[in-house]
């Protein structure tokens, strides 16, 4: 079946539907995919750019997209990584947010924080810095429950 | 040497972000409270992730097959380019954000100019990290604030340390023969022009902080050059210590 799947794929789409299996290592139900961390899928390279300038997973997350295409037999494409145009939380896709917020972390929207649990937006900010440099550290007012908010960036 | 005027400034820049980095990793479970905890340690990852990138392409120019970890472990303190601000012991909390209330607002407003590098690295990475910087600002402004306009130690101690931190500010706004033409080929930015931003920004938030600008003190200076306060060494043993003793070690 799966292999049945894989031959109506194209290469491209092959490869993509690797790497949305390759989660984010401190945020792991989004995909490096999801994030929008692989910019674009070539013939003989998978483009990334990193997030923050200082993630601790950039490394990580390129040491696992490797290990994945090289377990599908795909070492012969390259991992080639660009810094422009800069990555910002726009291109995390709309599954991204979904899955974000299912997860109990606040999506970067520019709108009102929105309390990841009960949908509240009568929130405040605890800390503009959080547990990881790509979130801040968020409480309902409503449900009291403290929350982590994705960073507009 | 491929580029030898490139190399120093990526060195300039990198080492300012890599020294400032570390010192503010020192307060990793040590700072007053755990969101300043995180606070500090995200700002030295941020910090640390610019000069990865700065200190790559010093290494590209100088094209000896140098990278970002060999001229980070593998260098001695005569060959680190950075401004002298950044090495100061961090001190106490006062001290820190003295430190990084000067330097902050500078890096933001230079990474703005270096959106207009010609070189394209430096122009992707100031793009890419003022955002990040302009958090660093902030927090630091913020603390200026509650720290001078808190009670009277915590005043007294944001006093201290701004009288202390003061003395290195001339050093961000120096122009040398190498930074000179780098200026004039569209590569660096001449940070001169961002000293009337500089001052009005300190100027508001010290007044926001009811402080009074430091007295004016004669700069020191050197750090372009490699001559630096006895406080870079040690933290370059520390820093250096498992690439020195085990050279090329990874895991």
């Amino acid at each position: 079946m799966v292999a049945a799947a894989h031959t109506t794929l194209s290469f491209k789409d092959r490869v993509l539907e690797i790497l949305c299996h390759v989660p984010d290592p401190e945020i792991p139900c989004v995909s490096v995919v999801d994030l929008g961390i692989v910019r674009e899928v070539k013939d003989d390279a998978v483009v990334i750019t990193p997030t923050y300038t200082g993630c601790p997973a950039t490394l990580a997350i390129e040491a696992d997209i490797r290990a994945a295409l090289d377990k599908a037999g795909l070492s012969a494409l390259k991992i080639e990584t660009v810094l422009t145009p800069p990555w910002s939380t726009d291109w995390i896709s709309k599954e991204g947010h979904a899955k974000l917020r299912a997860y109990g972390i606040a999506p970067p929207v520019k709108t009102a924080v929105q309390c990841p649990r009960c949908g509240s937006v009568h929130t405040e900010e605890l800390s503009r810095f959080g547990s990881t440099p790509c979130k801040s550290l968020h409480r309902c007012l409503d449900c009291r429950e403290p929350f982590d908010r994705f960073k507009c960036h | 040497m491929r580029d030898a005027a490139l190399f120093e400034y990526a060195c300039r820049l990198g080492d300012d972000s890599l020294i400032l980095g570390q010192r503010l990793s020192e307060w990793c479970g040590h700072a007053p409270m755990l969101e300043v905890d995180l606070s500090l340690a995200n700002v030295g990852l941020d910090l640390i992730g610019q000069a990865t990138h700065f200190l790559k392409l010093a290494g590209e120019a100088e094209g000896k097959g140098r990278d970002e970890d060999k001229l980070a472990f593998h260098r001695d303190v005569l060959d680190f380019k950075n401004c002298l601000l950044v090495e100061q012991p961090n001190g106490d909390f006062a001290q820190t954000m003295a430190r990084q209330f000067l330097f902050s607002n500078w890096q933001e407003l230079l990474f703005r100019e270096l959106y207009k590098s010609t070189n394209p690295t430096i122009a992707a990475v100031a793009q890419k990290a003022v955002k990040e910087v302009a958090y660093h600002a902030r927090l630091a402004n913020e603390w200026i604030v509650r720290l001078g306009d808190g009670t009277a130690e915590s005043r007294e101690r944001v006093v201290n340390g701004l009288d202390w931190m003061w003395r290195f500010s001339d050093e961000l706004f120096e122009v040398d023969a190498t930074t000179e033409a780098l200026i004039a080929s569209g590569v660096a930015a001449d940070v001169r022009k961002l000293r009337p931003e500089w001052d009005a920004i300190v100027a508001q938030v010290l007044k926001e902080a009811t402080l009074e600008l430091p007295k004016p003190r004669r700069a020191t200076l050197g750090g372009r050059a490699g001559h630096h306060s006895e406080h870079l060494g040690h933290l370059l043993t520390e820093m250096q210590f498992l690439q020195r003793a085990y050279p090329d070690a990874k895991w």
